[in-house]
């Protein structure tokens, strides 16, 4: 809007008023256009997330959700004083198991989207270049990408068996394991098998977005660099990188979001293993399997809440240091 | 001529509607283990030809537990799609308000099954399931490999540690090197609670929360229990065992890399099918227990049909359930998935008997089988289950000991209780 009364003519009163009663008519259809959009938001989106954060206030049974009674907060922390003088506290904010599966999260997040990222870097990189057969090994790198989630924890599943899966039997004829490993059974491999499947599946997904970024770098910096005899490692750090910097940090902040919330492929691989175990599949648990449906809705309003926090904070430190640079 | 040609038509077309009205479309939510969805397909084709009604197969996953939380969605919401729910033994408690009552339209039927079944699915006097076979599990073991080593079936789970890593071992040094000793269902899932519940039973240990209400698991014996299992982890049972459900060891065994399993009944008629490596070459034995004085103990399975009391279907399906679970088709499902009947009567059968010669001696097993704590936790058992079944994984994995699980697990159960069940 700023824009079209910056363009109007700077002095002229006409010119002004006109100026001022496009910009009305604009904002006026531009809300009409967006209108059915966030309608469907509102109905798809808002209502549900509405009805979560209510339901988490009272103390709701999916056998009867509409006898629910309001009980405030006891759902997040309570806490009572024993005759002993000692306090016992209860709720989500005082649950181990939902501290557990924090921190679950938080560390798949971490440590997925940091190795997606550089290899997803790395594979756009090379697409970006020219060679051969590109437009084909392009469309193969999505593979993974496109195959349903629930279809390739499954598949993974099976090649990580210990017994007759493949991964083992190729580490073992190359003589790297000597015993079979139990991926999925095994607390100190049951994350990195998780893990594993992630980065194969979401890599293709960050060196798609990469490279959409690595495209908009004009090709001219590069023919000058040439010319100047610039090492390319320089050329990376000091034109590529920076130019792609936000293709790059939109992609990192789509698959953060994801990684936050991730289920279903736990879900499948190592369902309630306690090592594995994440917010969302927390919050399913005490939704549906266990009697606790307003305890559930707790969770899912916490996992709501925090990954608002951090896209909030990702997105506020990542402007700073974008504007610190110019 | 012509005004009788018209009558014909006009009384051809409301019979014709007549029979439309008449024939209902019913859906069945059934879980896929082993071979149940091709036994229904092959019963419902039957009942569509006598009937006339349309009966889909709703396909789900071998898991209880992901079953269950798909059954608890459907029914909170109130869908109307599926009519009819297969349903475990324990869900009775926690589902009954969601079926109708069959203890009217069942009258005639439900006395030829076992009254402990019946009773099973009763909940305040409300027939909720009809029972559509039980389960209690046995011990697989290899006749071949026991008859080449001289050992005799194991009694006790120390006999059965001793007799599995003797020829575990054997076996490798002659050239099998995937075999092992014996694999049973250590998968953080509602099947670990049937596992250790025998284990724990079977050493003297309780059964988790007494039917008084008391929580007794954490006891010297239980602990014990769980720390004679530790101590198979890697040794007698592959690592990936704590990973593994019904069929993925159905999967080691049937391949024959294994001397020994625990498993319900419904491995017998597969392990003998002709795609099995060890086809012939077991046979099935009461599951172990810690010493002679103790008893055999098997956690009481079981699968029931009952009626979504939101379908519009109500009496088409009740005539399906009963169908379902009448002697016909409970001996054909005897004779070709070896699942247990309901109805003692069929345990005598003649042509039961010959194809599955282990059933005749499970009437005894079944009959002394441990229930699982869910007549008393009722809303709240899946919350135990869930907590017991953690605390046996994390023991079995390495987490901490038996005796510092089940500790905690008393606290949390102690608070899961609260004023009373």
């Amino acid at each position: 809007m700023t824009e079209v009364s910056l363009a109007g003519p700077p002095s002229a009163m006409a010119g002004k008023r006109i100026g001022s009663d496009l910009q009305a008519q604009r904002l006026r259809s531009a809300w009409l256009f967006l209108a059915p959009t966030f309608l469907v938001l509102a109905m798809v989106a808002g209502w549900p997330l509405v009805r979560t954060i209510y339901f988490s206030f009272t103390n709701a049974s999916l056998t009867n959700l509409s006898a629910a009674e309001f009980v405030g907060l006891q759902n997040y922390l309570s806490w009572v004083t024993l005759k002993s003088g000692r306090t016992i506290y209860r709720g989500l904010l005082a649950d181990t198991a939902w501290w557990n599966a924090v921190w679950n999260t938080l560390r798949f997040t971490v440590i997925s989207v940091s190795i997606e990222t550089v290899l997803g870097l790395i594979v756009a990189l090379v697409l970006n270049a020219q060679f051969p057969g590109r437009g084909l090994v392009r469309a193969a790198i999505l593979i993974p990408w496109a195959i349903p989630t629930i279809v390739s924890a499954k598949m993974w599943a099976w090649m990580l068996n210990d017994q007759f899966g493949i991964l083992n039997d190729i580490l073992l004829s190359l003589g790297l394991i000597s015993q079979k490993i139990a991926w999925t059974a095994s607390p100190d491999t049951a994350m990195i098998a998780v893990l594993i499947v992630d980065v194969w599946k979401t890599t293709p997904f960050m060196a798609l977005l990469i490279l959409a970024g690595l495209q908009m770098v004009p090709g001219e910096i590069y023919e000058a660099t040439k010319i100047d005899g610039v090492h390319p490692v320089k050329v990376f750090w000091r034109i590529t990188l920076p130019l792609i910097r936000p293709a790059l940090m939109v992609a990192v902040i789509f698959r953060m979001l994801d990684a936050l919330r991730i289920f279903d492929l736990i879900y499948v691989l190592t369902p309630n293993n306690t090592q594995t175990k994440t917010m969302s599949v927390l919050a399913r648990e005490n939704l549906f399997d266990f009697d606790k449906f307003a305890y559930g809705a707790a969770a899912s309003t916490m996992l709501f809440l925090i990954i608002a926090a951090i896209t909030v904070l990702y997105m506020w430190f990542g402007r700073v240091n974008l504007e610190g640079e110019r | 001529m012509k005004p009788i040609v018209r009558t014909l038509i006009f009384c051809a077309a409301i019979t014709g509607a007549a029979d439309l009205a008449a024939a209902a479309e019913i859906s069945v939510a059934a879980n896929s283990t082993g071979k149940n969805l091709s036994f229904l397909r092959e019963q419902i084709a039957k009942f569509e030809k006598d009937t006339g009604h349309k009966v889909n197969l709703v396909t789900m996953p071998p898991s209880s537990s992901e079953q269950f939380s798909q059954y608890r969605l459907w029914l909170a919401a109130g869908n109307k799609d599926v009519d009819v729910y297969q349903t475990d033994v324990i869900w009775a408690p926690q589902l009954a308000d969601q079926f109708v009552d069959l203890t009217e339209a069942t009258k005639d039927v439900a006395g030829a099954h076992f009254p402990s079944i019946v009773q099973s699915q009763t909940v305040n006097g409300k027939l909720v399931a009809l029972p559509f076979y039980t389960d209690a599990p046995a011990l697989y073991y290899r006749k071949d490999l026991l008859d080449k080593y001289g050992k005799k079936p194991p009694e006790t789970w120390d006999e059965l540690a001793a007799t599995a890593k003797e020829i575990q071992d054997k076996e490798r040094a002659a050239g099998n090197p995937d075999i092992w000793g014996f694999v049973f269902q250590g998968n953080a899932y509602e099947g670990l609670t049937c596992n250790a519940l025998e284990w724990i039973k079977s050493s003297g240990g309780g059964q988790i929360v007494e039917p008084d209400g008391t929580i007794s698991v954490n006891n010297e014996k239980a602990a014990a229990a769980l720390e004679r299992v530790k101590g198979w982890i890697g040794t007698i049972s592959p690592r990936g065992v704590l990973a593994y459900q019904e069929e993925e060891s159905r999967g080691v065994w049937q391949t024959g890399n294994a001397v020994f399993m625990r498993n319900w009944p419904y491995a017998y008629a597969l392990g003998n099918g002709d795609d099995s490596a060890v086809k012939g070459k077991f046979d099935v034995t009461p599951l172990p227990m810690a010493t002679g004085g103790d008893q055999h103990s098997s956690t009481l399975g079981g699968w029931n049909l009952a009626v979504s009391k939101y379908s519009d279907e109500q009496e088409a399906s009740i005539t399906l359930v009963k169908f379902l679970t009448s002697p016909e088709v409970q001996k054909a499902r005897a004779i070709q998935l070896s699942n247990l009947p309901t109805i003692a009567a069929l345990y005598d059968d003649r042509e039961v008997a010959a194809a599955q010669p282990f059933m005749p001696n499970w009437k005894p097993i079944f009959e002394n089988a441990v229930p699982r704590p869910s007549a008393v936790a009722k809303v709240k058992y899946n919350e135990v289950s869930s907590k017991f079944w953690s605390a046996v994984h994390n023991t079995l994995s390495g987490n901490g000991t038996a005796a510092e699980n089940l500790e905690l697990l008393e606290v949390d159960l102690t608070e899961l209780q609260g004023d009373g069940w």
